[in-house]
């Protein structure tokens, strides 16, 4: 286990150390940073003060290693727009962002798990080809789309639930609806291979032998041994509902992450939008560790095949 | 193996027979497969013919009918999806919007396919320093998420059609490389490649003549299912202002417009949105009937 743990982290480690460089080489795509750095209207002398204020006129390499360094203290640098460290910034719209993409997790789970399991077990049926239409619908459905029906549904017709922002604790049901939606067709995929997976196996065939119902086979057998795919992808699944909240947040204007990234990019302010996009590549990295130390904990037989060379 | 096994192995001459039997049985396999290769073919059409199709011009405004439902006629011209905020028709922007999105997804696909494709099997052919610097590269941009990635290239980039398109190729070739790469490797050591090593085959020849045609199969099955993603990611960065800009018609940026008209005009953006839905869903439920034929776990 220490070995696997160990290269396991190491590749974490060189990803991490890639995120950073690409996001340091993606700047200079354009060429001149100091440009994209420069509020609007700026004139050629205030550019050029910027340039050499920020350090931009030194060679890439030295610009590179400095890059480095700050973010080795966690500094991330001044916002242009608000004039204060970026890390304050990033701070408050934190939480918003995680309980939505925790909420649309919750929604997922609850929803895929059950019509994954009802695909696999029911295989043929009418109920199944029903399910899977929705699963292939979901998969396909746009959040900023299915958040506007949502809106029209329950917002503007029934009047049920508040459109946008966060007043209430109810306003948090409708962008989770909508991006869970999405992730839901996820697990029920994963959900039915992995059950059908087990389905042919001798110890379903004992328990039916025993005369279980469906339901108990299903939850006390199947469920437990499909657990390991479903464990993996909720981990990676996360990392995704986290980068989906930028839209989503948009359509409902959530105060999250998303929302300060897009008015960031409309307010030209880089600094935040870089932070912002190399948090979420560390928080991606760090679940897609996790996943793969779960699924090797959870499944002995993994840890042992691993670590041999 | 025979000289003539080898040649029924590699060379396009062997694709484009086994292409033909597939199209062949193609009719009588997927009967389910017609109504979503019909609303491909629609949506296809509505591209290439928008100059014709279209009823109306779709930047012209009218302010004085602006905001008309559906069904509704204003001084004799009749507009079959409404107006939008500016009085421009809906359906005729509905018809110049797939072109956008078609011809975005599908210049991003080639894109992004023909350089994640060359670097895979560059990198599974020739080993080495190459394959450790490709690989570990699809690594670095597979861990952060494409959205984000997307989204910090657009924002130093800035908007646009052409720039969508480069931003997309840019963060998703790293998907075809990964599937080349593993495919190559997947037929490494066969003998008909042992036969054009022998008689001094060059690295170009062998990668387009030998390689290709045997793992062109996974990397349509691929692109399929990329197309999809494609068109939900132009639609996205359209939506949040970062994609195509008004007002040239796109349906991201219809959507963007009808959410702030949801409680007083809904049909701004129900018809963008229901096109986006059912483009990408006929994508899919193909791409995925594609995956089962090949027996390919891409995803």
């Amino acid at each position: 286990m220490p070995g696997f743990f160990i290269k396991r982290l190491l590749h974490s480690l060189i990803a991490l150390f890639g995120t950073v460089t690409l996001v340091f080489f993606v700047q200079r795509l354009a060429g001149d940073p100091t440009l994209l750095l420069a509020p609007e209207g700026a004139t050629a002398e205030d550019i050029e003060r910027l340039r050499s204020a920020l350090g931009l006129d030194r060679s890439v390499l030295v610009q590179y290693l400095d890059y480095l360094s700050s973010l080795a203290r966690f500094d991330f640098g001044r916002s242009l727009a608000q004039q204060v460290p970026v890390s304050e910034i990033l701070l408050p719209p934190q939480p918003y962002t995680l309980a939505l993409a925790g909420g649309a997790l919750l929604v997922a789970l609850c929803l895929g798990l059950p019509v994954g399991g009802v695909i696999a077990l029911r295989a043929g049926s009418a109920t199944a080809k029903l399910l899977t239409g929705l699963v292939l619908a979901g998969q396909s459905m746009p959040t900023f789309w299915s958040g506007i029906l949502l809106i029209l549904l329950f917002a503007v017709t029934l009047g049920w639930l508040p459109s946008s922002g966060a007043e209430t604790a109810t306003s948090i049901i409708l962008p989770a609806l909508s991006l869970g939606f999405l992730s839901m067709a996820t697990f029920a995929r994963v959900t039915r291979n992995a059950v059908l997976n087990e389905l042919g196996k001798a110890y379903v065939r004992t328990a039916r032998s025993k005369g279980l119902s469906e339901w108990l086979i299903f939850r006390r057998h199947l469920l437990r041994n499909s657990a390991i795919p479903i464990v993996t992808i909720a981990a990676i699944e996360l990392a995704n509902l986290l980068a989906g909240a930028v839209i989503v947040e948009t359509v409902f204007a959530w105060p999250g992450l998303g929302q300060l990234t897009v008015q960031a990019i409309n307010a030209r302010d880089f600094p935040v939008v870089q932070a912002v996009v190399l948090l979420g590549g560390a928080v991606a990295i760090a679940l897609n560790l996790i996943a793969d130390l779960l699924y090797s904990s959870i499944d002995p037989r993994i840890r042992i095949q691993r670590a041999a060379p | 193996m025979t000289e003539a096994g080898n040649r029924a192995h590699s060379g396009w001459r062997a694709i484009a027979r086994r292409a033909r039997a597939f199209a062949r049985g193609a009719g009588a396999v997927d009967r389910s497969l017609w109504p979503f290769l019909f609303i491909i073919s629609l949506f296809a059409l509505m591209a290439l013919l928008s100059p014709w199709i279209a009823p109306a011009d779709p930047l012209r405004q009218n302010l004085l009918g602006r905001l008309a439902p559906p069904l509704s006629e204003i001084r004799g011209v009749f507009h079959l999806l409404g107006t939008d905020e500016l009085g421009r028709d809906i359906a005729s922007r509905i018809v110049y919007g797939a072109r956008v999105s078609l011809a975005v997804a599908f210049l991003s696909v080639l894109l992004s396919g023909a350089a994640g494709a060359t670097l895979g099997m560059l990198a599974a052919y020739r080993r080495g320093l190459i394959e450790t610097l490709v690989m570990r590269l699809v690594d670095v941009f597979l861990s952060i998420p494409a959205i984000l990635l997307a989204i910090i290239t657009v924002a130093v980039l800035g908007p646009g059609l052409w720039n969508v398109v480069l931003v997309l190729a840019l963060t998703r070739w790293p998907r075809y490389a990964r599937v080349a790469y593993g495919q190559t490797l997947s037929i490494a050591g066969r003998p008909f490649l042992q036969y054009a090593d022998y008689v001094g085959a060059s690295t170009r020849r062998q990668i387009l003549v030998h390689i290709l045609p045997n793992i062109v199969g996974a990397l349509i099955v691929v692109a399929t299912l990329e197309f999809g993603l494609m068109v939900l990611f132009e639609a996205g960065l359209s939506f949040l202002g970062l994609g195509v800009q008004p007002p040239t018609p796109s349906w991201g940026g219809m959507l963007s417009v009808g959410k702030d008209y949801v409680a007083s005009a809904w049909w701004l953006a129900a018809a963008p949105g229901l096109c986006l839905f059912l483009l990408v869903l006929a994508v899919n439920v193909v791409g995925d009937r594609l995956s089962d034929q090949f027996e390919l776990r891409v995803r």
